[in-house]
């Protein structure tokens, strides 16, 4: 059912450098993961598939990618009279300049949230893979009458992240402490970066903290209000992962192949991700093809190796060619008795015929998008 | 009403009987093809990549599933304010209502329906066939030449000329008579039943045509013929490319198949011309580290931990390790468990053999090769453990354990 008491928001700029390499010409939103989505689809089926109608996007730079997937929100029902899918680009005024944080993120779009109607606010960041119960958490922050509720998953920290929360609660889930060190070693309930917050008070909150020239979120609101505001934790019991670097990335999409409950978490039909369309044909798979433990999407011809890998739409794997421990994304040609393990390489790269090359667990080698090796 | 030069109507009313279990509770148009398509996607496709935005579908036989499959035109870009595609089923009037009697009798119904684009052209089509065709050729063709109706029509080899309707023409392409089925075919140019009229004439020979009492309301059988006989101008439009009826189980079967032969031109990955079709949000494909697959078609969802070889899967399907799949179709959601072998078989949506089950045979290993055939599992059905089904069998319901068929 629709919910109109909650208005979604994407950060899809937000951590772009943590992944910089496949940010350079793209938000962290429009990242192609898992075969055939881009990171945003995680956030903005989450939404949708708890019924949230109107979302948010609010783009900062290299958006061109992410606009072209997002389109007019058909994918995820978001092509709507009431709601629908508002992408927000930087608002230019004399004083106004490319957001850092959150807050001077929001700032740029409090027009967006001033005329909204909706009671709630869920903000997601774009680097979060997760598939989740979101309607769950919001009738938990309306049941337990708090004021900010945050999703935290339980496990290792993701150590590049600079702004990664990690919670102490009391008994009854409220959060007593945010500790932003990434040092800690042992398991830990870290952020997820998914955030419900009720509008007025974040309109509030957001204008004090820019009148304050405050940028940061979690450092200029949630981490000094801690005893100020019921902030409440929410235990995403699920598959989630922060992507902080690109060796995450890999890892991630390396436990989505060794982990078929990940997969099964990830990919449930009870919640589909949703995603941009290509109507690609079924993969084609050769008669001299070996492939083996990997995930692959519509529109690839195989007819060569590939093992332990994740193969993007259109991708095509010549005869006598080995794709090991690869991510290969969109419409990339691994040529005849080419050779590659452990590397990503980002769309449109053209690996020539008989080309060796090699990555190793420890260090992915990645390849930039249309690079000819 | 802002002018729209050609109408499309499609005839997707048929019941195709010839496909047994497949269309028992789906209309033929809405049968799975390809892995990921159904049937109309193509004539569907072919009419928003030639430029026609505005489609009238014409439903009869079991119209729910295809219904839903075409909803508001999404998938082919069809949902439009001006034009897209409008779905037609038999209505009630003041006077008593009608089935559509006949294809002809099907448009003449819906001459309400043309009349609001006062159109210039309406283009027929069927939905019961594979093949990509560039419809706005043959409307450029149609209006260079003049003529009242063009045909598209299709060299078929002579000694299998007889099974179509055959276009005798003229050297520059007109045509001079037309045969259905003719026992001595003096031309192997088969009608694909594919029809531009210029609306005109055509709702003038739909009126004639319902004022005839002893008329079958059909094309090919009475609307053709009459023009033929007026004298109408009538073109033949030549078309080369791949076209397939699918009409039975074994012609299912083959153009299936045929996107498995590399000598067989049909591009469904040509980014100019894309074949549409609704997909489900589907997972990629997981071939797992048991599975052998070679020379086959998998899509989206699929599962594979088992052999599959010169086969074709569509969504969802998933394929237990030890299970066996051979030049067989298998269709949305269907599940071969472990030990179960699939050959020379169409496998319906949702279907599970069960574990050591058989299923179809190799013609070398038929004892009879006269009566071999592809067998057929109907959707949903259930083919119990150790059960066999032999070689041109169609199962219409569930299959104990150990049963022979």
């Amino acid at each position: 059912m629709i919910n109109n008491l909650v208005l979604g928001i994407i950060f899809p700029n937000v951590h772009d450098d943590l992944l910089s390499e496949m940010t350079a010409n793209r938000s962290m939103g429009s990242v192609p993961f898992g075969g055939r989505y881009r990171l945003i689809d995680f956030s903005l089926s989450n939404l949708v598939n708890a019924g949230i109608s109107k979302v948010g996007v609010i783009a900062k730079s290299n958006y061109q990618s992410l606009m072209d997937h997002l389109s007019s929100g058909k994918p995820w029902d978001l092509d709507r009279k009431k709601g629908g899918l508002f992408i927000l680009p930087p608002y230019g005024n004399g004083e106004a300049r490319v957001y850092t944080g959150h807050i001077d993120a929001l700032q740029g779009a409090m027009n967006f949230i001033n005329n909204s109607t909706e009671q709630y606010v869920v903000m997601c960041d774009a680097n979060v893979v997760s598939n989740f119960d979101m309607e769950a958490m919001i009738d938990s922050h309306i049941k337990t009458g708090a004021d900010v509720t945050i999703a935290y998953k339980r496990g290792k920290l993701p150590k590049n992240h600079r702004d990664i929360m990690s919670f102490q609660f009391d008994e009854n889930s409220r959060v007593t402490e945010i500790l932003l060190s990434n040092k800690i070693e042992k398991d830990c309930d870290f952020s997820l970066d998914i955030t419900i917050i009720e509008r007025n008070m974040l309109i509030h909150l957001i204008e004090e903290a820019s009148s304050r020239n405050q940028t940061n979120m979690v450092r200029d609101i949630f981490q000094p209000n801690v005893k100020n505001l019921k902030i409440y934790g929410w235990e995403v019991k699920n598959f989630a992962a922060v992507m902080d670097s690109t060796k995450s990335y890999v890892n991630v999409t390396e436990e989505l192949l060794k982990n078929p409950t990940a997969r099964k978490q990830l990919f449930t039909s009870e919640r589909p991700v949703l995603t941009k369309t290509r109507d690609d044909m079924p993969t084609k798979y050769g008669l001299s093809c070996d492939v083996s433990d990997s995930l692959i999407a519509d529109g690839c011809i195989i007819e060569g190796t590939v093992k332990s890998s994740v193969l993007f739409r259109g991708v095509r794997v010549s005869a006598g060619a080995i794709v090991e421990n690869c991510i290969v994304m969109q419409d990339c040609i691994i040529g005849k008795n080419a050779h590659i393990n452990h590397v990503t390489t980002d769309k449109n790269v053209v690996i020539n015929e008989g080309t060796s090359m090699c990555g190793a667990p420890s260090y992915p080698v990645f390849i930039k998008k249309g690079t000819n090796v | 009403m802002k002018k729209t030069e050609c109408v499309a109507m499609l005839l997707a009313g048929g019941q195709g009987s010839r496909l047994g279990v497949l269309t028992q509770r789906i209309a033929k148009p809405a049968v799975p093809y390809g892995g990921k398509y159904r049937i109309i996607d193509f004539p569907l496709s072919n009419c928003i990549n030639s430029g026609i935005d505005t489609v009238g579908v014409l439903t009869q036989y079991q119209p729910l599933e295809l219904n839903d499959y075409i909803g508001s035109g999404k998938p082919w870009d069809l949902d439009r304010s001006n034009g897209g595609v409008h779905v037609l089923p038999p209505f009630q009037r003041s006077k008593g209502a009608d089935w559509y009697k006949g294809t002809a009798n099907a448009i003449y119904q819906n001459i309400t329906f043309i009349e609001r684009y006062n159109p210039e052209y309406v283009l027929i089509l069927s939905g019961d066939h594979i093949y990509k065709m560039d419809y706005a050729k043959m409307i450029k063709q149609h209006k260079e030449a003049g003529a009242d109706c063009t045909i598209a029509v299709l060299e078929v080899p002579m000694e299998e000329a007889s099974r179509f309707g055959i276009m005798n023409c003229n050297e520059d392409g007109s045509i001079y008579e037309f045969e259905e089925k003719p026992k001595k075919p003096k031309s192997n140019m088969a009608s694909m039943g594919i029809y531009v009229f210029s609306w005109k004439k055509l709702k003038y020979y739909l009126e004639q045509d319902e004022s005839n009492p002893k008329s079958s309301n059909d094309f090919g059988k009475n609307v053709i013929p009459s023009m033929l006989s007026a004298s109408e101008k009538m073109q033949a439009f030549h078309f080369n490319d791949y076209w397939k009826d699918v009409g039975t189980i074994d012609s299912l079967w083959e153009a299936n198949l045929d996107l498995l032969n590399p000598k067989i031109e049909l591009d469904l990955q040509d980014p100019n011309w894309r074949i549409y079709s609704r997909t489900p949000s589907a997972p990629p494909q997981y071939i797992g580290k048991t599975a052998k697959v070679q020379n086959s078609l998998i899509t989206e969802g699929c599962e594979v931990y088992g052999k599959v070889d010169f086969s074709i899967l569509f969504e969802n399907v998933y394929i237990e390790e030890g299970a066996q799949v051979n030049d067989s179709i298998i269709m949305p959601g269907a599940r071969i468990c472990s030990g179960a072998s699939v050959q020379y078989a169409i496998v319906a949506e949702n279907a599970i053999i069960s574990k050591n089950a058989k299923v179809g045979e190799r013609p070398e290993n038929t004892s009879n090769l006269q009566k071999w055939g592809v067998s057929v599992i109907g959707a949903g059905l259930t083919i119990g453990e150790n059960a066999e089904i032999h070689a041109n069998v169609m199962v219409t319901q569930n299959i104990e354990a150990g049963e022979k068929l």
